[in-house]
């Protein structure tokens, strides 16, 4: 075995592997986007396996990337302000595990 | 107008299963997906649990469920930064069929199969099919579901009416949400598994894992393998594939200010890890979430036209074996029974319903997880067990064994020390105590019952 360590995959490389079908329009949303930026944890931020939300300084609010979500709904759980609105993709779309 | 007898909510264990009994005691059933294919949104570790399935499927091995390996091989590791600390069970006898009702299954794949028993035992499969809520009648009796779909692929005009509505939509349980049947769950009560699949040939699973053939190996981590956070890390056989993930309470990983995938690569880093997947390309990456809700946060299982059945009803053992596919497909059968006693009666209220409560009572569902109902709360009051101890059990073993320095007169006391100093005996006194009586075992419950087993085994 090699002793340097190996380069660990980023999310969104981990992400490539998987198969989605890509809704097209979010279904995830900020009930009111500006109690983000009062947000002391932004829990979302760090718990969603996907990355799928990401703090902008420049535009002062949370950016969703829907297209990686991986509807696990632990976002829907940690965020303190309950500010997230979460429903499923439509019918078909979204994450299509082929392992599982 | 009906369209149906029974609509079953979401095509997973509990869903099929539901399906499939209700279509054999003769009603109408329609069984929605919401994925492209059953399966679709569906991950678990992997070791399905098959002894319910053999009550519904007698001969599943014949009729090509997609299997990977049976467990013959399973084990716990402790481990600290670098050390690993390990107990493992093997039974050559797990060989033979029913192989422990223990296989390694890939959720895609199998439940993918398991629908397509039900669809060809008569139970209508839509998938692609969203429910967004449960249609009512002004008192409040389910009618039906209103559905989401593409457009132009919906031929029902957004609503199936059945007088009965099975909810087995999985662990986030939605619908159950907007029902009133159960609260959002707390982080507190929510894990949260993040998994890799990860491909490498058969010969070098086989040559890893010490396995021959259709054997496979089952494998938990405590400790360390998830920062020391509360959870476990997994490593499991499949045919071709490895299944490797953490799973941890949704609070507390919250909490760690510690991503996902940073726990998962921290555990496939470990030196007891790494070594079992090195070289393992990533095929996916998923995400889900399980309920440790257990027996005292149990939500309304049933109302007027609803029932509610696997992780959707919380229906998971919160204790140090975990299963939840097998209490899956067990609370499904018991739905899908009681939906063919409610058509029987021409009744769907309450009062009918409520022996689906009663069945589950009676079944090992719910007796387990009335048994280990202490245990939620245990791991709540005692975070250590998961997240310190391992780790300190790890390191004594190390001092134990570990050649030269200390005169091995000396090395009982410095074990005892680091005993001391990690643990302490009356914390460990407190918490053993405290987890006999959340496992229920020794004597629980009457201090003369555990004197008696004391003066018997000393």
């Amino acid at each position: 075995m090699s002793t340097q360590p190996k380069r660990t995959l980023t999310v969104e490389e981990r992400l490539a592997a998987n198969e989605v079908r890509p809704d097209r329009c979010s279904h995830l949303d900020l009930v009111e986007p500006g109690t983000c930026g009062t947000c002391e944890g932004r829990e979302c931020t760090r718990v969603c396996p996907a990355g799928t939300y990401r703090w902008s300084e420049e535009a002062g609010r949370v950016i969703i990337g829907f297209e990686n979500c991986l509807e696990c709904g632990a976002c829907r759980l940690v965020c303190p302000h309950a500010n997230i609105s979460w429903r499923y993709p439509m019918g078909g779309m979204g994450i299509c595990y082929r392992y599982g | 107008m009906t369209d149906f007898d029974v609509i079953v909510v979401g095509a997973g264990p509990a869903g099929v299963s539901a399906a499939l009994e209700a279509a054999r005691g003769g009603l109408r059933v329609a069984l929605l997906e919401r994925g492209a294919y059953p399966g679709a949104k569906n991950l678990m570790g992997g070791v399905l649990y098959t002894h319910v399935l053999a009550e519904l499927i007698p001969d599943f091995r014949d009729r090509g469920a997609p299997l990977e390996r049976h467990v013959l091989r399973r084990g716990v590791s402790l481990l600290s930064a670098d050390a690993e600390m390990s107990l493992g069970f093997r039974n050559h006898r797990w060989d033979r069929p029913p192989h422990n009702h223990s296989y390694t299954v890939l959720r895609a794949r199998f439940d993918r199969w398991f629908a397509g028993v039900a669809e060809a035992e008569g139970v209508e499969l839509l998938t692609g099919v969203v429910v967004d809520r449960v249609l009512k009648d002004g008192e409040g009796r389910a009618q039906g579901v209103a559905v989401r779909m593409p457009e132009g692929e919906d031929p029902s005009g957004g609503e199936l009416r059945a007088p009965l509505v099975i909810l087995a939509e999985g662990a986030n349980g939605v619908l159950a949400e907007a029902e009133g049947l159960r609260p959002r769950p707390s982080p507190r009560h929510m894990a949260l598994g993040v998994k890799e699949t990860l491909a490498l040939p058969r010969e070098t699973i086989e040559e890893r894992f010490g396995l021959e053939g259709e054997q496979g190996a089952a494998w938990e981590y405590l400790g360390e393998a998830t920062a020391g956070l509360r959870g476990a890390g997994f490593v499991y056989t499949n045919r071709d594939t490895l299944s490797v993930g953490v799973v941890v309470y949704a609070s507390d990983l919250a909490a760690s200010g510690l991503m996902p995938a940073e726990v998962l690569d921290r555990f496939k880093a470990h030196p007891a890890v790494a070594p079992l997947v090195e070289g393992g390309e990533v095929l996916e990456y998923g995400a889900h979430m399980i309920p440790e809700t257990g027996y005292d946060r149990l939500p309304l299982l049933f109302r007027d036209g609803v029932l509610l059945a696997g992780d959707a009803a919380g229906l998971v053992s919160t204790s140090p074996s975990h299963e939840g596919s097998n209490y899956a497909m067990a609370s499904g059968r018991m739905a899908g029974q009681t939906a063919v006693a409610a058509h029987r009666a021409g009744d769907f209220s309450s009062a009918t319903l409520t022996q689906y409560r009663r069945r589950l009572e009676d079944s090992f569902v719910l007796k387990d997880m009335a048994h280990y109902r202490a245990w939620p709360g245990f791991l709540e009051q005692n975070p250590h067990v998961l997240s310190r101890w391992p780790a300190a059990a790890a390191e004594m073993a190390e001092a134990w064994f570990r050649v030269g320095g200390t005169p091995r007169s000396e090395r009982g006391a410095e074990v005892w020390d680091l005993f001391q100093r990690r643990v302490g005996i009356w914390p460990f006194a407190a918490t053993a105590f405290q987890m006999r009586n959340a496992l229920r075992i020794l004597g629980y419950g009457k201090t003369d019952k555990l004197l008696e087993y004391l003066a018997r085994n000393w």
